[in-house]
């Protein structure tokens, strides 16, 4: 078995290098191959971990949470292994622990850091019985590859049926998410933001039904989207007192939030934007505080931080910043022109959408963003593009937008040049997945270009 | 004379809005303001009562298995009132999950609950999940046209009494076997396209508002032409992808 173990690993490693001479990224091949040769791979594996293996699931967030708990646990001097570039399917988790290993089968980690596609980790439990797993929320997304939010619930249960001993670190705000916590047996750690924090009530009704009676829920209070302090009017289920509970939040500027638990407080204070990440930091600090048992040096870590590709990741070209944002389904694109009007300045922005497998193939959910918010008279132009510009085009149309201040384009470099070409002070492009990497290339080359007075 | 305006009926939106069925009720409710007609859209939630008599037209969308069930133990209780306003002729547009379950059976996970009957149509379980975008040959303005849309459905539907809004082009459609997609009887069209199928079919979007004028009005309820580029560009995209 020793000799499969180390063939596999080989075989993995071997193939990373030579996609990347070929000049791929992908990691799913590598995986694949070492499954192939030893199925208990990365069961074997990752029994070497010396600590704890967490695994992050969620609609939005994830390999933000994921990231910065890995790195809150690195900076604490362990070693950790990551699937840091959202690589989050079996193949891709399965490929982040052969890389980590030596080439005779060795794995020296202390923890493992996973973030998992909530569809993948039926799969992903049949190899890796995780100590936690933390969920961030669930919303509806990419509807064609998961059927509806239920679907995903299900996928979670399933998962959690085969790794009984799992405790759950969860959103407690969200309803869909906390269902989860009411099993029997299970040992649940719930995150709550505990205060009224916006007025806006957020749009997307699905989960705001109670999952075990079928009642509307009632709300004290709305964060966002099914966020929020819910209650069941025809049984027991309620959002629980969170263990970790956060409370002070500003959202001027940056993000600001104090954490308590445990009689302990920890202060945040971020240059981040977008109440979401509230969630996405105090989920991660949550995760590395119950895995190691004491608190991490969070405040180090996310000053330095370096957002994934296209969280709200800034561009300078010709003196004017742009600043590019993954948003992939309407929770996400709510809370992004959240922060996008949040900005007085005048501005330019481009709204993109793929149809891509990966982006999924239905763009229904376009209708349920509320771009009627873009009506305003701080938005000078804005710029439709992707493979569904068209309807982008469309939707804006009866969202009320001057068509006189729209232009529409397929060909993102031409639509990146209409959006520069806008008289705000700031650019925003929000984009959904396979337009981020592309867009965030250009813009790339496009800052360094510049400087060469191109 | 008197402003022409109809009443639109968006049912249970807070439980049935997966699919951005807004877009619907943006496209008939500005498509009547853009030609200087008023709309009314009526919003209704799953415990309010309904009063057919006052719409002119309904609008049902999709939602998930849970929700679905939601929404059809509580038109069971009206069932005798949404049957006679789709007999009187009123406009009832059903996509999706509700188009099934205003037959004599739907499809949903574990169970085949009894559907509202409303419609003669019966459906079976399908073992594969059909996901993707429908493109159909249309003759319901009396004209031929190409409607667009996305499906995402288990089920297999055969109809009765009633014509199949369109025969398929790309697609699954009713069954997957006999190339009907949809149906139409009297002022009902019910299909698995799902959401958002009015905005890019604005012919559809016309034919359905013009029923509800005939029926409200009178008349042949001429419409005036608007200019639809943004719409026949978005309809044009999906037809070249499938029918180049």
């Amino acid at each position: 078995m020793k000799i499969r173990l180390i063939l596999a690993i080989w075989a993995c490693k071997l193939t990373i290098l030579v996609s990347r001479m070929l000049g791929k990224k992908g990691s799913s091949m590598p995986g694949q191959v070492a499954l192939k040769i030893c199925p208990r791979v990365m069961t074997m594996l990752a029994s070497k971990v010396k600590r704890d293996v967490i695994v992050v699931c969620g609609t939005n967030g994830k390999t933000t949470t994921n990231t910065l708990l890995a790195t809150m646990l690195e900076a604490s001097g362990h070693r950790v292994v990551c699937n840091k570039v959202g690589a989050n399917m079996i193949w891709g988790v399965c490929c982040a622990f052969c890389e980590k290993a030596d080439w005779l089968g060795r794995l020296n980690a202390d923890f493992a850091c996973l973030e998992v596609d909530e569809a993948s980790t039926v799969k992903v439990f049949a190899h890796i019985k995780p100590d936690y797993m933390v969920v961030t929320n669930l919303f509806q997304d990419q509807l064609d590859r998961y059927g509806e939010v239920d679907l995903t619930v299900d996928f979670l249960r399933r998962a959690l049926a085969l790794s009984p001993d799992t405790k759950l670190i969860l959103n407690g705000d969200d309803p869909v998410v906390a269902q989860l916590g009411e099993e029997k047996g299970r040992i649940s750690y719930y995150v709550g933001v505990d205060e009224k924090v916006n007025e806006d009530a957020g749009e997307g009704s699905e989960g705001r039904f109670c999952p075990f009676c079928g009642k509307a829920l009632v709300y004290e209070y709305h964060h966002y989207s099914q966020l929020g302090k819910f209650a069941c009017p025809g049984c027991e289920f309620r959002r629980r007192e969170p263990d970790f509970r956060v409370h002070g939040v500003s959202l001027n500027g940056g993000l600001s939030f104090k954490l308590t638990h445990s009689g302990k407080t920890a202060s945040f204070d971020v240059d981040y934007r977008g109440f979401y990440n509230v969630y996405n930091i105090a989920l991660s600090y949550s995760g590395a505080v119950m895995a190691m048992g004491t608190e991490p040096d969070h405040q180090a870590v996310l000053a330095s931080y370096q957002p994934q590709t296209g969280r709200m990741e800034s561009f300078v070209i010709d003196g004017k910043t742009v600043i590019l944002n993954l948003a992939k389904n309407p929770a996400g694109f709510n809370q992004a022109l959240t922060t996008v009007m949040a900005d007085t300045r005048q501005k330019n922005i481009l709204i993109g959408v793929n149809d891509n497998p990966s982006d999924g193939q239905d763009i229904s959910w376009i209708w349920s963003v509320d771009f009627e918010r873009l009506c305003d008279e701080s938005v000078k132009n804005l710029v439709v593009t992707g493979r569904r510009a068209d309807d982008l085009m469309l939707r804006m149309k009866h969202g009320g937008f001057a068509e006189d201040k729209q232009v529409k384009s397929r060909d993102l470099k031409e639509a990146v040049q209409a959006l520069l070409a806008g008289s705000g002070e700031v650019s925003y492009a929000l984009v959904n997945y396979t337009v981020v990497f592309n867009l965030q290339k250009f813009l790339k080359d496009m800052e360094g270009g510049a400087g060469h007075g191109a | 004379m008197e402003r022409k305006t109809l009443t639109i009926g968006h049912l249970f939106p807070e439980v049935l809005n997966m699919y951005g069925d807004k877009g619907n009720i943006l496209t008939l409710q500005n498509r009547l303001l853009w030609r200087g007609m008023g709309a009314e859209v009526k919003v209704f939630g799953i415990e309010d009562e309904i009063d057919f008599k006052a719409l002119d037209i309904i609008v049902l969308g999709g939602g998930s298995d849970r929700e679905q069930k939601l929404v059809c133990n509580r038109l069971q209780k009206d069932r005798e009132a949404l049957s006679d306003y789709v007999e009187s002729g009123g406009v009832l547009l059903a996509l999706c999950g509700a188009y099934p379950m205003l037959g004599k059976h739907f499809v949903l996970k574990d169970e085949i609950p009894e559907g509202l009957c409303i419609l003669d149509i019966d459906t079976e379980p399908e073992e594969k999940r059909h996901i993707g975008d429908v493109v159909i040959k249309s003759q319901i303005t009396g004209e031929e046209l190409l409607i667009v849309g996305f499906e995402n459905h288990s089920g297999k539907t055969r109809i009765g009494a009633g014509v199949p809004l369109g025969t398929v082009c790309c697609g699954f459609g009713n069954n997957g076997e006999d190339k009907t997609c949809g149906i139409v009887y009297k002022n009902v069209v019910g299909t698995y396209l799902h959401g958002p199928l009015l905005p890019k079919n604005p012919a559809l979007a016309d034919y359905l508002l013009q029923c509800a004028l005939k029926r409200k009005y009178g008349g042949e309820a001429e419409l005036a032409p608007l200019y639809d580029r943004a719409e026949n560009e978005a309809h044009d995209y999906i037809v070249s992808r499938h029918l180049s």
